[in-house]
């Protein structure tokens, strides 16, 4: 059923894209991103989601224009993206430069049983980004590409851009992130000096 | 979402029947220092979607939908910035999931909302989401204001902002139809 539609291990992938990470911000979106996100190393500049299936890009594009100094990154998957999938034609709208979307892309619903996704099944996500205005658009499909794409995470003068990172659909050990959202809020904010109300 | 002749017209009546509360409601925004505003567009809301777009300290997002608002309203918080949406009664049901991101976080929201559904409405498919938008929001948690005379735009906007950013509440101001005035069938070209 599972047939391999890449073969990136995600955890190196995302491992690889946060190495020496700076003042980047990143936000995770639901499942299988957020547990990624947060093996790489946790952070007070990761906001983990833990729900929100679809909002994932939109959160970033909001602490991206609050922020049009830091680089933002978000960082989800193929399902998730495609739920807000209007939300990449908004961002493109925007022009919003210091913004990047990863979406780990394994062709399948993995959080709920392996469902193949509509990724899977043929639609191109990175033809969709491109067409909703996307500026730059890559796809990636292994470590030497995520190494490349890892510098570009960091400018903040010529985005928004989106990679379509192909990672292998095998099973990976669940990594839990706190689920506290409040105090991801908090120490997201903090960490930005702001104060907590 | 209306064409644009028919939304050219209900903008003209509202903008002459009395006091200028889109402009009041801009103004209250800015005193609360609101920084980002996103909105679906609504003929109703059209002057104040104006004053936000030439405003070069407001930035102004246009939405595919309304949950996208929600969503982005959380993220301009994170980042330090107060966030308000527009929408339409129409739009308020494709919100309720996202809502829950809010509830999770304690993050502040706050919406205007143009009734549509509730007043000399001409167009039925309008009626049931607009009858059941205030239920809609307090399922969620949402606290409901009502803003039912243009005279009262400052004190019940300025009123639901203080309860979202200083009290960490989600908020929803539903600007009455009545308000904004009957909606006229005339062909401008």
């Amino acid at each position: 059923m599972a047939r391999n539609f890449g073969s990136l291990d995600r955890r190196q992938a995302v491992q690889a894209l946060l190495a020496d990470r700076g003042d980047l911000l990143v936000v995770s979106g639901l499942g299988s991103s957020s547990y990624d996100v947060f093996d790489a190393g946790d952070h007070p500049g990761n906001f983990y989601l833990w729900g929100a299936m679809g909002g994932a890009a939109m959160v970033g594009l909001g602490i991206a224009l609050a922020r049009p100094q830091r680089p933002v990154a978000v960082i989800t998957g193929d399902g998730e993206q495609l739920m807000g999938i209007g939300s990449l034609l908004t961002i493109a709208a925007h022009k919003c430069a210091n913004l990047s979307i990863v979406v780990l892309d394994n062709g399948h619903f993995g959080e709920t049983g392996m469902q193949i996704s509509h990724s899977g099944l043929g639609a191109r996500l990175d033809l969709i980004a491109s067409g909703a205005g996307i500026r730059s658009v890559t796809e990636i499909t292994d470590l030497k590409g995520v190494a490349e794409f890892r510098g570009e995470l960091h400018h903040i003068t010529d985005g928004p851009r989106l990679a379509i990172v192909r990672i292998a659909s095998g099973h990976v050990e669940r990594v839990l992130p706190p689920r506290d959202g409040v105090y991801l809020k908090n120490r997201f904010r903090e960490n930005l000096g702001l104060a907590v109300t | 979402m209306d064409d644009s002749a028919t939304t050219e017209s209900a903008t003209k009546e509202a903008a002459t029947s009395g006091p200028d509360w889109p402009l009041e409601i801009y103004r209250t925004l800015k005193a609360f220092g609101v920084s980002q505003i996103s909105y679906v567009p609504d003929a109703g809301h059209s002057r104040l979607i104006e004053l936000s777009h030439g405003d070069g300290a407001i930035k102004t997002t246009v939405l595919t939908t309304e949950e996208e608002g929600v969503a982005l309203s959380a993220g301009a918080w994170l980042g330090g910035d107060r966030a308000a949406l527009l929408m339409q009664s129409s739009g308020v049901g494709n919100c309720v999931n996202m809502l829950s991101l809010l509830a999770s976080c304690r993050i502040p929201l706050l919406t205007l909302v143009t009734m549509r559904g509730e007043w000399a409405e001409f167009n039925p498919w309008q009626i049931p989401m607009g009858k059941a938008t205030p239920q809609a929001f307090e399922i969620m948690g949402v606290t409901v204001l009502r803003l039912e005379r243009p005279e009262d735009a400052a004190e019940v906007v300025s009123a639901a902002a203080s309860l979202a950013y200083e009290s960490d509440q989600q908020v929803a101001v539903l600007i009455s139809q009545r308000m904004l005035g009957r909606k006229k069938w005339t062909e401008t070209r």
